[in-house]
């Protein structure tokens, strides 16, 4: 009985230092060899492909941003600011786009919320781009799956052209052709859509005068 | 190009390139499991872990050795959860509260990777890459090691030896698993992907508000997290978060990981038995499965299938990222749920009912087309000996699968592997449903709620991982129950499976006869394929009718 006790400790011992061995391995030299590589070869995309403005990170080109007024205390959403355009709506937080909370709303597909939810956003996304609300695109009214989506359909940015060319005094044409510089094709033809990243787009949108 | 075609491309790529990999990988992993030669590195790893990596096993001895590795990887996981706090990296997160520790271990050494916690505000960098990912490499290794051992029982006769626990485990992470995370991680960080030790970063954004930027080594966890079908995101969102998943060319490579052992490993069986064409048959079940689940979810997906919701927005875009779309979310939440994968770049709570309701249908039949690393082949194995012995009992012989016979004591393990995994789902929903305060749970009313439930016990039996994420599973008894539920639902099919590896093994293999079925033919793979769906069908769908099919209807 002792003996076979003995036994079984000494396989679980064993497998304790198999278990450390794997540690050491895959756990500390793989993922500090990658970051080796990864720093070494590719840094910008290691570190988050930031984008800077005199060399202080305002954004990384993968994380979608809110682009609103500062929030009013009597207010418990931030209104959208016209002079940008405008994200896809955002689950990630109380207020969108918070990259310490990615996620999505998880409502199902005949949620009753939900439903309601996309109607009010189709109404006033249509009043604050001054369309038709049968005009405008599923992701406009609809919140990604992370919640940090950087990208909006260009049907969708087409739309807010007018009004951000309005609020910025700018000619509408140049704004069209500053969307139209931003739409990416599929990658190699084929894969996934194609897409406009706001935050990119808005970066450049700053610069133009 | 318009949607469609371009939606086809990548399915097609990426049949092609599983294709293009089958016979290479398949080949290497078998002379991997078979090979006599030990490398210098191996030699090294068993003198500093102190096992005799030569000593054939016996199936119990075999068996002891994944439990006491699994065991003891599941202590050692909780004290690390316990414990962050006071590790390098910890970026100033709390000790991880004990249920959740519990969960999380049970999770990750038994390829679950169900997430009762969010990445990003839970753990730290040290947790994540020498706690969680260690497992993402070793759990993979065990499920192709078990399998390993069943295809020795077919191949060897008149032995007691299945295989030595700690050699295969050794070979699978240092030839198989590390080289290609290796390559890939880089891949992924050239194409976007994060790979740094920053916690998060205070941005002042563009329009000049503040926002938390988050950092850590992902990308290296994400491609253990695909190729070892694990399936734990590095952050909340999981392979929808854009540092995981940068772009729509990532996406594609995610897919094709988390597939691509599992595609090859037939290829590997029948090159270890002998005969190509046993692999070839198994291989086409998976494909016929896997075909016909993208072909429904994707239709259900672009057409709104009976959502309001879709229909109020103009297109099933709630809870996918706009850079993925309709084609290349429904790929991926297909490709995930039949492996044990898990990852998801799509909200699946948010899917429409047929879309949905087909992901949990997709676990319930097991995981094996492909399946998991490993585990979808045994589990594909043992419905083929279940097939044989239904083909025997019609025509009155006594059933064969490759030379061996099926007796009474290889068809009871057959059996209780099949009924081990719903018994754990159908009884784990029913005790949540009984008990108010775990209905409670449930953010959406009706029987999509239900549906959550019976998702969540589904993902967990069957090793998967991934969630109907509207519920609330946090809590001490969701905590407890779903990593019981991982645990039994990992552990018990792998006593049988080696119970049956061991049973078959010590026969005589017996003459194949003019009267011996035929295993590699197209009627074996209708035969298969029909004894998955009816027996899954059967076992699951009075739970199915309460959940998506009665929503789908309503």
């Amino acid at each position: 009985m002792l003996g076979s006790l003995a036994h079984v400790v000494r396989h679980h011992l064993a497998a304790l230092r198999m278990l450390l061995v794997f540690t050491v391995i895959t756990g500390i030299a793989y993922p500090l060899v990658v970051t080796g590589i990864a720093q070494g070869l590719f840094p910008h995309q290691a570190n988050g492909s930031m984008i800077k403005d005199s060399g202080r990170p305002v954004a990384s080109a993968l994380i979608g941003q809110n682009f609103d007024h500062p929030p009013r205390t009597d207010q418990t959403t931030p209104a959208p600011d016209p002079r940008w355009f405008q994200p896809r709506p955002s689950a990630a937080g109380s207020t969108g786009y918070d990259p310490t909370r990615s996620g999505a709303s998880n409502l199902g597909p005949n949620n009753a919320t939900l439903s309601k939810t996309i109607a009010q956003r189709r109404t006033a996304v249509a009043a604050f781009d001054g369309v038709r609300p049968g005009s405008v695109p599923a992701d406009a009214v609809t919140a990604s799956g992370s919640g940090l989506d950087p990208d909006i359909s260009p049907a969708y940015a087409y739309e807010q052209v007018n009004r951000v060319a309005r609020t910025r005094g700018l000619d509408p044409a140049a704004v069209r052709r500053l969307v139209a510089a931003h739409v990416s094709g599929r990658q190699l033809g084929f894969l996934g859509q194609e897409s406009v990243n706001v935050v990119q787009l808005n970066h450049d949108l700053a610069a133009l005068k | 190009m318009n949607a469609t075609l371009a939606g086809w491309l990548q399915i097609i790529a990426l049949v092609g390139a599983l294709g293009l990999t089958f016979r290479p990988l398949g080949d290497y992993m078998a002379h991997v499991l078979t090979s006599p030669r030990h490398w210098r590195a191996e030699r090294l790893v068993y003198r500093a872990g102190g096992v005799h990596a030569d000593a054939e096993q016996t199936w119990p001895g075999y068996l002891r050795s994944v439990l006491a590795f699994s065991m003891v990887s599941v202590l050692f996981l909780y004290g690390f959860l316990r414990l962050q706090n006071h590790l390098l990296l910890s970026l100033g997160t709390e000790p991880v509260a004990p249920d959740l520790s519990f969960n999380t271990a049970a999770s990750f050494v038994t390829n679950t990777n169900w997430q009762a916690y969010s990445g990003e505000s839970a753990l730290g960098h040290l947790v994540q890459m020498a706690g969680l990912a260690v497992q993402n490499f070793v759990s993979a290794a065990v499920g192709i090691a078990v399998v390993a051992a069943l295809i020795r029982g077919f191949t060897r006769k008149k032995t007691d030896r299945v295989g030595n626990f700690w050699q295969d485990l050794t070979r699978i992470v240092l030839r198989v698993l590390l080289p290609i995370s290796l390559v890939m991680a880089v891949v992924l960080v050239a194409a976007g992907s994060i790979e740094n030790f920053h916690g998060f970063e205070s941005i002042t954004t563009i329009a000049g508000r503040h926002q938390s930027v988050p950092g850590g080594p992902v990308a290296s966890q994400e491609v253990i997290k695909e190729l070892g079908t694990n399936g734990g995101g590095f952050y909340n969102a999981n392979s929808a978060h854009p540092f995981e998943n940068p772009n729509a060319f990532t996406n594609w490579l995610e897919i094709y990981l988390l597939l691509v052992i599992g595609f090859a490993l037939p290829r590997t069986f029948g090159k270890m038995v002998g005969d190509n064409r046993q692999g070839y048959a198994i291989v086409a079940v998976m494909a016929l499965i896997w075909a016909a689940s993208v072909a429904i979810v994707t239709a259900n997906e672009l057409h709104s299938v009976s959502s309001t919701a879709g229909h109020a927005a103009g297109g099933m875009l709630e809870g996918k990222e706009q850079r993925f779309g309709i084609w290349a979310s429904a790929l991926f939440a297909v490709s995930t749920t039949l492996t044990s994968c898990g990852a998801i770049n799509s909200a699946h709570d948010s899917l429409t009912p047929g879309g949905g309701g087909l992901t949990i249908f997709n676990m319930m039949l097991g995981e094996i087309a492909p399946g998991g690393t490993g585990s979808g082949l045994y589990g594909i194995l043992i419905l083929a000996v279940v097939a044989v012995f239904i083909a025997g009992l019609m025509v009155g012989r006594t059933p064969e699968y490759l030379g061996k016979k099926l007796r009474g004591r290889e068809m009871k393990y057959a059996s209780l592997y099949i009924l081990t995994t719903p018994a754990i789902v159908l009884a784990g929903t029913g005790v949540a449903m009984a008990l108010p305060g775990e209905r409670a749970a449930m953010l959406n009313h009706g029987p999509h709620g239900f549906s959550e439930v019976l998702y969540a016990f589904t993902s967990a039996a069957n090793n998967n991982g991934s969630a109907f994420a509207g519920l609330s599973a946090n809590t001490v008894w969701y905590n407890t129950a779903l990593g019981l539920a991982m645990i039994l639902g990992r552990f018990l099919p792998m006593v049988f499976v080696l119970a049956l590896a061991g049973s078959l093994a010590q026969q005589q293999p017996v003459p194949v006869t003019a009267g011996t079925l035929p295993t590699h033919r197209p009627q074996f793979v209708g035969l298969l394929s029909a004894v998955i769906l009816i027996v899954v069908g059967l076992t699951y769908l009075p739970a199915l009718a309460l959940g998506p099919l009665a929503e789908g209807l309503h």
